[in-house]
């Protein structure tokens, strides 16, 4: 597949890039990464102009395509800035031939016909299938109690991200994880915001969020989190110690890129998948798992 | 007919007892509404159990609910289709009962009436909702080149249900949030081209800590919202109005923010965290740092946080945390971003999918460079034109 790992993955995030090439490959996955595509915008290009964010995303989309692959991305921020700019690139073909012309100094074209972007979450089950997935586990994750966060950019707006089409894409994490082995917590902020685009603006507002949503977690005894957003990830770990004080009560919880949860039913070990580098300690999650049969 | 059980949520304040869960059996043809089925309860099993409508056909704004956990109106939601919803949603996969509770982040005075003076009304009144034009008024009306008002028809056509209001996580961290259907209805009269305060009406939303950039992004209020106002769009609008038209540097750092993430892309194509950091708080003006107001407090507040990242190797190695260090895009690529950009500022075209429709449109003009026209009041209408 054309693979977008995002900024993030490659930044603040490495553990999540390094666990997802382990793991596509042992899926039979073939990443033909992007190395030349630019960054989606995460929504403020946008906010700052428009048609400068279509473009952008354009030229990636026409990167991909030159490919001839589909495209795949890890990152729920990603997947809907890009699925936003998508959408009006491929409602109007006036306006879509408009950007293209600024694509052409480079030799690149984006045409809608057969385009198709999905997280890895989506791929994972619409098309690899998660029947197939199962019959690679080596390491059931029994026991282990799974909080999902979905992150809001692969939720909503419904219209905008193929739930037309796939209506249960809300519902995967859950389905992965009891795939997995694993056991699904039920807790209030499954499915709201970590906070983090506003962490630069409010980062109080922001901070609560998360630490709210940890907490609930905690409160339904969860062993960790499992994410597809790297920037979920941020706010929901790395900015953990500070939420906590935000919300005025001890934290501590895990919170798993989606590939290192997927990862450790495959059999790979955590130091492996880059667990050591989460603020929020993954030791817990370490030892209720058992061992990798020989 | 068919059957349906409505799980609902009550609350009797006059009793002095909590909130609580009371299940009603009720029988009409599927394709009917949400609200139906309470009136038939209501009629039917109890009288006392409170919900507020009026007109049934999603017009009036009065029966806002939360339908299976998502704020809707009560009128709008098919009975099968809230069945449905519950049933695929259901945690055990077993057919589950349509679940309906009193709107969000609002008081509830009974049932599901809860009072929308404080969250809405009072919020709606912040952003001084009327027109407040330059000048005396023209002896005629007020002309303006219709596709100048393309923008606002959005936001216009809010029905002030409270949908969006309940649904809103930033209100539900943060109750001062000014909110949704407040700033949509903020945008509505910015964004008129008749209006001689937008650039007063931004200062005051920019800088307001519980204003425009206190939206979290999450894209539930259009998901809520039964008439299709996207008011997180408008939020966006807002903020694009306020930081690419008027350039207003506001104390919450939305405009910095922005201002430094659009660039980091144009000279690295990918985002580099650490510049993100400097430039957003004190940005680099002829080889100077200019630090914004509050700038010394963002570093501190931040240094736990990296210190932490640097420690677990997070924040990869010390040297890639010295801005510049970040790697451009390889093979001439990052010349074409930049070619994009250089493009972009003589663009602005905004495509609008709520004029224009989400579906492919192949008959459509191509759009001009300049097809939104500058905010203009046209100032004296002639005298053939006056009085029409």
């Amino acid at each position: 597949m054309s693979y977008w790992p995002g900024c993030v993955s490659r930044g603040f995030t490495t553990e999540l890039h390094g666990s997802m090439a382990l793991v596509a490959e042992r899926l039979g996955i073939e990443l033909v990464e992007l190395d030349r595509a630019n960054c989606c915008g995460a929504g403020v290009i946008a906010e700052h102009n428009q048609e400068l964010a279509d473009t952008l995303n354009a030229r990636t989309f026409a990167l991909a395509q030159q490919e001839g692959l589909p495209m795949m991305n890890i990152c729920s921020t990603c997947q809907g800035a890009q699925s936003e700019c998508q959408q009006r690139l491929d409602a109007d073909s006036a306006y879509r031939a408009h950007v293209n012309e600024t694509l052409a100094d480079e030799g690149l074209t984006y045409d809608p016909e057969g385009f198709s972007n999905k997280n890895f979450l989506w791929v994972l089950v619409e098309d690899y299938g998660l029947d197939r997935l199962e019959k690679l586990i080596t390491r059931p994750l029994n026991g282990l109690r799974v909080g999902p966060f979905y992150g809001c950019y692969i939720l909503r707006p419904k219209h905008r991200l193929g739930y037309g089409e796939h209506p249960d894409r809300d519902l995967y994490l859950d389905r992965l994880i009891k795939t997995l082995g694993g056991e699904v917590v039920e807790y209030d902020g499954a499915r709201k915001c970590c906070g983090f685009p506003v962490i630069t603006m409010a980062r109080e507002v922001s901070l609560r969020q998360s630490g709210t949503h940890v907490g609930d977690a905690l409160d339904a005894g969860a062993d960790c989190l499992v994410t597809p957003c790297p920037l979920c990830h941020l706010n929901l770990d790395m900015q953990q110690p500070e939420a906590a004080k935000v919300v005025g009560r001890e934290l501590g919880l895990a919170v798993l890129h989606l590939p290192q949860l997927v990862g450790l039913a495959l059999g790979f070990e955590p130091k492996q998948l880059g667990m050591k580098r989460h603020i929020a300690s993954t030791k817990w999650v370490e030892q209720r798992l058992q061992p990798v049969p020989a | 007919m068919s059957e349906f059980k409505l799980k609902v949520r009550r609350f009797k304040p006059e009793e002095g007892d909590g909130p609580y869960w009371e299940s009603f059996k009720v029988d009409l043809e599927p394709t009917l509404s949400v609200l139906d089925g309470l009136l038939q309860a209501k009629d039917r099993e109890d009288g006392s159990l409170s919900v507020r409508c009026s007109c049934r056909a999603a017009i009036c704004g009065s029966c806002g609910v939360k339908i299976n956990g998502q704020s809707t109106l009560a009128c709008k939601t098919m009975l099968e289709d809230a069945q449905h919803e519950a049933d695929r949603t259901s945690a055990n996969g077993k057919p589950a009962e349509i679940v309906v509770e009193p709107m969000g982040n609002m008081p509830v005075l009974k049932d599901l009436v809860t009072d929308m003076e404080s969250t809405h009304w009072a919020k709606i009144r912040r952003v001084t909702p009327w027109l407040i034009p330059d000048g005396p008024p023209p002896e005629g009306e007020y002309i303006v080149p219709p596709e100048s008002m393309i923008d606002v028809t959005q936001s216009m056509a809010c029905i002030q249900c409270g949908a969006c209001v309940s649904s809103c996580l930033s209100m539900e961290a943060d109750p001062d949030f000014i909110g949704p259907a407040a700033l949509a209805k903020a945008y509505r009269f910015a964004g008129d081209p008749r209006d001689g305060q937008a650039e007063e009406r931004l200062h005051d939303l920019a800088n307001d800590p519980h204003g425009i950039y206190d939206c979290t992004h999450c894209f539930s209020c259009i998901d809520a919202c039964p008439k299709g106002v996207a008011p997180m769009d408008q939020i966006m609008r807002l903020r694009r109005m306020a930081g690419d038209e008027f350039k207003i540097d506001d104390h919450n750092n939305g405009y910095r923010h922005e201002t430094a993430f659009t660039k980091i892309i144009e000279k690295k194509g990918t985002l580099d965290e650490s510049l993100l950091l400097q430039e957003s708080l004190a940005p680099g003006v002829k080889g100077k740092l200019i630090p914004r107001p509050g700038a010394i407090k963002g570093l501190l507040e931040s240094i736990p946080t990296a210190i932490r990242g640097l420690r677990t190797g997070k924040m990869r190695s010390l040297p890639k945390l010295i801005p510049g260090v970040h790697p451009k895009l390889p093979d001439g690529a990052q010349d074409q971003v930049k070619k994009i950009y250089a493009h972009s500022e003589e663009h602005h075209y905004e495509l609008n999918l709520y004029i224009r429709g989400e579906e492919a449109d192949d008959e459509a003009p191509v759009p001009e460079a300049e097809a939104i026209p500058e905010a203009a009041i046209v100032p004296e209408p002639d005298e053939s034109e006056a009085g029409q």
